[in-house]
């Protein structure tokens, strides 16, 4: 029962990926690319869990929290950049 | 309901939320509305299919392990700060384009 | 300042780190609590720089309720959101509303404000202290006044219970 969430998951999630590529590269403005940059890494949160899920992994958790980390860590840092056009003023 | 089903159910709507927040990000006309979806949809997914790997651990293996959650926790309180500064750069970048 | 005051700033953030690191470590024997607990007290001493003002009164039991509120709206207000991003999109009234604020205390504001985020249809975009407004978007604002009201009697005044003031 749960291979095939598991994959339903996968396909959910993938979607949900390729869609959020799309306005990566279609914008229009800046704020609007980092917006889908933060998404594409909660994304790939879901994905690296997905597959710890379904190989059995135990240690994809360190992976999924490294990846939130550094997603909010870097957002943060560009939309800082974008407001004041230097992180550290 | 079995650990197991608990699990299925718990990814299959994360993935729904998940596609719910690029849908949204897709289909809503400005930057301001775009932001919607992924901070709270794509966030509430991601949460649950975070816990789905804690229950399908505990189904698989008969142990409870919960520090799947602080993911999650890490996630929901992070979520509100990327949006706040997202608006913020948006707000910015309109008054310098008028 | 007692001297509980200041060896234990922040009782609750002691406890959450503690909390946090047992979860982390996935048990919860005595050395990891005893680990916990000491990052837990000096956490707080060396960053207490960054904290506003003296920690508050805190009602546990309040706390609680608000959180199943907050859940429940989360859960609630995404399927509601997913009606209108899946429906007709070009109908939507999204617009800016400025809430007017009770509080002055920052930790009720920023607490506010990320529960404004995470509760799907709205939005805080920032909060302005000095004039006490809270400035945030609304997905689908159909009336104004009501989404304040909302906001004010279903976050603002427990929250403002849980910290006493």
């Amino acid at each position: 029962m749960l291979t095939p969430a598991i994959t339903i998951g996968f396909v959910l999630v993938g979607l949900a990926t390729a869609l959020t590529l799309w306005r990566l590269a279609k914008g229009p403005t800046m704020a609007d690319r980092i917006l889908a940059l933060d998404t594409l890494a909660i994304d790939a949160i879901a994905l690296v869990v997905l597959m710890g899920l379904s190989r059995g992994i135990s240690f994809s958790f360190e992976a999924a929290l490294l990846i939130a980390m550094m997603g909010f860590v870097g957002t943060v840092a560009l939309c800082k950049y974008l407001i004041g056009r230097a992180i550290i003023e | 309901m079995s650990a197991e089903a608990l699990a299925a159910f718990l990814i299959v709507t994360g993935g729904f939320f998940v596609l719910l927040g690029s849908i949204a990000l897709i289909r809503l006309p400005d930057i301001f509305t775009r932001l919607h979806g992924p901070t709270k949809a794509t966030t509430l997914g991601v949460g649950a299919i975070v816990i789905a790997s804690s229950v399908a651990g505990y189904a698989m293996t008969g142990n409870v392990s919960l520090k799947e959650l602080s993911v999650s926790l890490f996630l929901f309180i992070t979520a509100p700060v990327s949006a706040h500064l997202l608006a913020k750069a948006a707000l910015k970048e309109q008054s310098k384009d008028r | 300042m007692t001297l509980r005051e200041w060896l234990v700033p922040q009782p609750i953030l002691t406890l959450a780190i503690a909390a946090l690191w047992a979860l982390l470590a996935g048990d919860v024997s005595g050395g990891t609590l005893l680990l916990g607990l000491t990052l837990g007290l000096l956490i707080p001493v060396f960053t207490s720089q960054f904290w506003p003002g003296r920690p508050r009164t805190f009602r546990v039991g309040a706390a609680l309720r608000l959180m199943f509120v907050v859940v429940y709206d989360i859960i609630v207000a995404n399927v509601a959101v997913a009606r209108i991003v899946l429906g007709n999109v070009q109908g939507i009234k999204s617009k800016f509303v400025d809430v007017p604020l009770d509080t002055d205390d920052p930790y009720v504001a920023t607490i506010l404000a990320s529960i404004i985020t995470l509760t799907p249809g709205t939005l805080s975009i920032d909060i302005d202290m000095d004039k006490r407004v809270a400035h945030i978007h609304g997905l689908d604002v159909p009336d104004q006044s009501l989404l304040i009201d909302e906001i004010k009697t279903r976050y603002e005044a427990p929250l403002k219970e849980i910290f006493g003031c």
